[in-house]
């Protein structure tokens, strides 16, 4: 059923809950988990302000992933990482579609309405556009 | 295979690059106007230059689908030579800083920006968002309580209309809306128009009414100087950026050719120096903009809607302006420099700091930059000047080996010649190089005096390990005969 699982991460807490219920899923169901960071502008912004060259920025957004690799290698679940430009919404919804997947795994920063107006939830997005099943992890 | 390069970087991106070219367009007019009165320019100073600029990078410039245009960081390197000697001599020294960029280019100076550390950049937009902040300040001297509510009311439109929409640039609509509100509600506040004239007219090729002396050249060159290395500085960040956030890599030698020869054509045809812009560059970029083409369009739609449409532009309030700007400084401001400033080696801390406090002091980003630079340098040559040694006595016991590791060099070998032992009751030392490296005659001199002690005690010495390019330096200083 779940064959093919996106697991949207950005490196925080909340996302490191989400692999671990990705596993699950994956193991469940015998499927492939394709990992997506996605490096919005303020984040391209800082990187490339606080990086001396392009391998070192490659080198730091490793380092951020790190924790979520980590867990992917340690289950014998056989997955992908992949790193992408934009804002993080529409990029999941876009490689969700493109590889045609069964079913995306994202974590919920958990914020309340007056954040979720300001900030926009990237969940919420997801969920709503996309064609197949989300699984938000709180 | 040139030409079909061409094409791509031109035609491969036709609908993205013309929309997303319309909404830099719209989101560059209040910014090219805002940054004029920075300079202490007439509004149309600013819209040819960002009009000139866009339109010659389009073709010249070496990253793609960057914009470049009037900045903050540029108008505020002019308020002193507009105030003091007036518009004339601010066109000449554009075209002095084209010349200059294009002479950069030409000697593919680009990769010295390597030289320039990250606090220094950071501590270099901190104070950019800081300088264009300030200089909104005067926009509310005297004003009543009108002029706050309407840059509240357009900072709460930027910031909040992108929930529902990003088709439209937020700071389009917060100019739209707060202009109709002045001018339907007959609010009395003052506008673009107060500030200088507008004409709805192309530029036209005029050569700067300038004396062609030295004294000229002596007033304009600094600035002109001061005008290269920040745009360059900027402009090669944002195409770093660029770089990034589309995954593809960019020409930084033409980059740096094409903002210059864009500054001479800018300056002959009465706009400003301008350089490229980590905001515009962002919102083309998200916009779906990656060509050559988008850069074109934005320069282009920006006159036409000028041309027509210029009777409205005179009546933005400065209300209006004003909030654009805060926006701009907010977005330019690194905020996690300020939120891990205790987490950063304290070195670094201390170069963004200082950076910040002399760009403030003196108004002079160039300077601030320039002094974080050479604060880097000996930072740098602080740290790598530690010299550790530590000895040990051989087996027979008649000879000692001290083991010297680090960078010798002028900063380091002041105290070397301490730290050995001529008192020593042992027949020979030996001085072991293996993990050290000889960079100057500092260090040659530091060996030297080191050894004469030695002799002075009658104990042989004895080099080992000295590698290769040290043990060239050392012959070629002083070609003495050691025993290696």
């Amino acid at each position: 059923m779940f064959k093919r699982i996106l697991l949207a991460v950005d490196g925080s807490d909340h996302s490191v809950r989400a692999v671990k219920y990705a596993i699950e899923l994956a193991e469940k169901f015998d499927g492939v988990i394709e990992t997506v960071y996605v490096v919005d502008e303020n984040t391209t912004k800082k990187d490339v302000l606080y990086a001396a060259n392009k391998l070192e920025i490659e080198a730091k957004r490793k380092e951020k992933i790190k924790p979520i690799r980590n867990l992917l290698e340690q289950s014998n679940v056989v997955f992908g990482t992949h790193v992408l430009h934009g804002e993080p919404g529409p990029c999941i919804v876009q490689f969700a579609e493109e590889r045609e997947v069964d079913c995306v795994v994202i974590g919920s920063r958990g914020l309340n309405q007056v954040q979720s107006f300001l900030l926009g939830s990237v969940s919420h997005k997801v969920a709503k556009r996309t064609a197949c099943p989300v699984l938000i992890v709180k | 295979m040139k030409i079909e390069q061409l094409k791509q970087e031109w035609f491969g991106n036709v609908k993205g690059d013309i929309l997303s070219g319309i909404v830099v367009a719209l989101a560059l007019i209040p910014e090219a106007i805002a940054f004029s009165i920075i300079a202490g320019v007439d509004p149309m100073v600013g819209l040819y230059a960002s009009f000139c600029i866009a339109i010659v990078i389009a073709f010249v410039g070496g990253r793609p689908g960057m914009i470049s245009a009037a900045t903050g960081a540029m108008a505020l390197l002019m308020v002193n030579l507009v105030a003091e000697h007036g518009l004339q001599y601010l066109l000449a020294a554009t075209i002095l800083t084209g010349i200059i960029q294009v002479v950069f280019g030409v000697c593919k100076l680009a990769k010295a920006m390597k030289f320039v550390p990250h606090s220094v950049m950071i501590g270099f937009v901190n104070a950019l968002a800081i300088l264009i902040f300030a200089a909104q300040l005067e926009h509310f001297v005297g004003e009543t309580w009108i002029m706050y509510a309407l840059v509240g009311l357009t900072l709460a439109i930027i910031y909040l209309f992108p929930r529902f929409t990003k088709a439209i640039p937020s700071t389009l609509v917060a100019i739209v809306v707060v202009t109709a509100i002045v001018i339907f509600g007959n609010v009395d506040i003052r506008t673009v128009g107060d500030m200088g004239a507008l004409t709805q007219q192309l530029p036209v090729f005029l050569i700067p009414s300038i004396p062609l002396t030295l004294e000229t050249l002596m007033i304009i060159f600094p600035y002109s100087l001061a005008l290269a290395i920040v745009g360059l500085l900027e402009s090669l960040l944002t195409a770093n950026i660029v770089d990034d956030m589309t995954d593809t890599e960019s020409d930084k030698n033409r980059e740096s050719r094409g903002q210059g020869i864009a500054n001479i054509v800018t300056g002959f045809f009465g706009g400003m120096a301008g350089c490229a812009m980590i905001g515009q560059s962002g919102i083309n970029v998200k916009s779906g903009g990656r060509g050559r083409l988008s850069t074109f369009v934005a320069g282009a739609f920006l006159m036409f809607l000028i041309v027509v449409l210029g009777d409205l532009v005179v009546q933005i309030p400065m209300a209006a302006l004003a909030g654009v700007m805060v926006m701009v400084s907010i977005s330019t401001f690194d905020w996690s420099s300020v939120r891990n400033i205790f987490k950063v080696p304290r070195t670094d801390a201390f170069v963004m700091v200082a950076t910040v406090i002399i760009v403030v002091v003196t108004n002079n980003l160039a300077l601030g930059v320039f002094a974080g630079v050479i604060l880097s340098a000996i930072f740098f040559a602080a740290k790598i000047s530690k010299v550790t040694v530590t000895d040990s006595l051989d087996e027979a016991g008649n000879k000692r080996i001290y083991h010297v590791v680090g960078q010798l060099f002028f900063a380091s070998v002041s105290d070397l010649p301490k730290r050995f032992n001529y008192e020593d009751a042992v027949e020979s030392v030996e001085i072991d190089l293996l993990n050290a490296h000889l960079w100057d005659d500092s260090a040659i001199a530091a060996l030297d005096k080191i050894e004469s002690k030695f002799k002075d005690a009658n104990i042989r010495v004895m080099y080992t390990g000295l590698n290769k390019e040290s043990m060239q330096l050392k012959n070629k200083i002083h070609g003495i005969s050691s025993e290696y």
